[in-house]
């Protein structure tokens, strides 16, 4: 039995101080039922929350949303792993359709960071590493992924152009997504003259704090194909894990899990990474979408800078990868990303991605939490 | 528990390894061996994954290592914006083991692969004692 989404929801991404969590949480709801054939909530059987819940004010997130949603007494809960919470509540959402306990499941990825005071996220950032041996010398998130950028220029000369190159991309395909945080080109000049963060990155080779939700609505195939008739379907699901320490980790040039988890999904999805038409990768920061490149089989390890040089990653390129402007361009709400990228392949497959359309069959998501301690590839197909 | 000396800011003042703290402000910087199967440790570590064991010794460790890759970390979190922008290394032991710390070189003469050395610091600026190490290049 296959498990298909249905539904797709997306709010608007950005500092959104004119919505509560949970009201953030309804927009992407209510599109998701309307497009999964004008559903209502009393058709949910399970509302399963996508989050980190640190940033948040309001404790205990699931009781407040399925609450506002007005989805119960139906079973909610939340699923954490960092960055990636929402593919891990998609891949418990697909556990439980697959066992038969669930029928139709709204997955809900939702985050408010502008909530917390400069202090406050400053305070958190700190404590992103191992806080025993790592964070007493004020590691940070950007100084993680400029360990391995620092390396993966010295390994295979790639350069702070090619990063670049990323962002510029994603902002190119940014200002096609009006859900996106930021809708304006930037060019190699700007990204190299912004604002120092963690060497070898600057401000513009890193993702921006975000609020913002999406919704997916999954379901088994019987219902899918009675509810849609373009369900798309998950092919291949592959989790993994890596040392959370990077002293800990055998190489710092890549993403072991990203690797584990994409084997997974491509086995199980009966494919290679060339069959991959359109891709949402997790550019955290630009080097993060460069090393995924390698990770995940689009070109060999070490050649991820000359991948984006060579525009292989625009549409028209090899693989088409963050179409609908990455985290760099959307702004990344830790616990929605997961289901927004999720909901940008399910367009792209469905054919409605407007503009930025891709001619493709077959969509991958890589959702990776944390410095890449959670990874989740997902393989859709029609 | 002396592990609240270690680090300008602590976060978990309690381990099974608290002595590690006790070693390095006597200037010797201390990894741990398993008992049982002999696998050494740094940082260091109570339980051994390789067998499961959680007998262990104290070994002291040279400090000598590679750069293996460094960042310079401009935007600073709470309680280090007084030193930023900092350099941040991780060095690949020659004993076994990796080990993130300070770098104290100036940038320009920062390599990847450059031989340093870890050495056991004090804070001379605050009254508190808190321990950390420095990478030092090596004399
Ligand atoms: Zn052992």
């Amino acid at each position: 039995m296959k498990v298909g989404i249905v539904g797709i929801g997306h709010g608007k991404f950005g500092r959104r101080s004119d919505a509560t969590v949970q009201e953030l949480a309804f927009e992407p709801f209510r599109e998701a039922l309307i497009d999964a054939g004008d559903i209502t909530q009393h058709d949910i059987d399970a509302t399963i929350i996508g989050s980190s819940p640190e940033y948040h004010k309001q404790r205990s997130l699931p009781g407040v949303v399925a609450e506002y949603l007005g989805v119960n007494p139906q079973p909610t809960w939340l699923t954490e792993a960092a960055c990636a919470s929402g593919s891990a509540a998609i891949r418990t959402a697909y556990v439980a359709i697959k066992s038969g306990m669930q029928e139709v499941v709204a997955v809900i990825g939702l985050q408010k960071m502008t909530e917390l005071t400069t202090p406050e996220i400053l305070a958190l950032m700190g404590r992103v590493g191992d806080v025993q041996w790592e964070s007493i010398f004020g590691t940070t998130f950007p100084g993680y992924y400029a360990l391995y950028a620092t390396r993966h220029m010295y390994e295979f000369r790639t350069t702070k152009e090619q990063m670049a190159m990323v962002a510029v991309k994603n902002h190119h395909y940014g200002t096609m997504n009006p859900k996106a945080m930021f809708q304006k080109e930037v060019t190699i000049e700007k990204c190299l003259a912004s604002d120092k963060v963690a060497y070898p990155l600057n401000v513009f080779d890193c993702c921006a704090n975000a609020d913002g939700a999406a919704c997916i609505i999954m379901t088994n195939e019987k219902n899918a194909k009675k509810l849609n008739d373009t369900p798309i379907w998950l092919e291949g699901l592959g989790c993994a894990s890596a040392e959370m320490s990077v002293l800990r980790r055998p190489h710092l040039v890549g993403i072991p899990s990203t690797v584990e988890a994409s084997k997974q999904a491509y086995k199980q999805a009966g494919i290679k990474p060339k069959d991959v038409d359109v891709a949402d990768v997790h550019d955290c920061f630009t080097i993060a979408e460069i090393m995924a490149y390698e990770d995940l089989g689009f070109c060999e390890k070490g050649k991820g800078g000359k991948f984006i040089e060579e525009k292989q990653s625009y549409i028209g390129g090899k693989t088409p990868v963050n179409i609908d402007g990455g985290l760099k361009a959307k702004g990344h709400p830790v616990g929605a990303t997961g289901v927004s990228m999720t909901t940008e392949i399910v367009k792209q497959l469905r054919g409605e991605a407007g503009k930025r359309q891709v001619d493709a069959e077959i969509g991958l998501t890589h959702n990776v939490g944390g410095i890449g301690q959670y990874c989740f590839v997902h393989i859709h197909g029609r | 528990m002396p592990f609240h000396y270690f680090g300008k800011i602590n976060f978990v003042p309690y381990t099974k390894v608290t002595k590690f703290a006790d070693y390095l402000k006597d200037g010797k910087l201390m990894g741990t061996r398993c008992k049982k199967c002999g696998e050494f440790y740094f940082p260091p570590r109570a339980d051994c994954i390789k067998c499961f064991s959680d007998e262990f010794e104290w070994v002291e460790t040279t400090g000598k290592g590679r750069l293996h890759t460094y960042t310079i970390i401009y935007a600073a979190p709470t309680g280090f914006d007084d030193i930023a922008p900092y350099i941040i290394g991780v060095l690949d032991l020659d004993d076994g083991g990796r080990l993130l710390g300070w770098v104290d070189v100036p940038e320009e003469q920062i390599e990847i692969e450059m031989r340093l050395k870890a050495v056991p610091k004090i804070f001379e600026e605050i009254p508190d004692i808190k321990l950390y190490y420095s990478l030092e290049k090596i004399k």
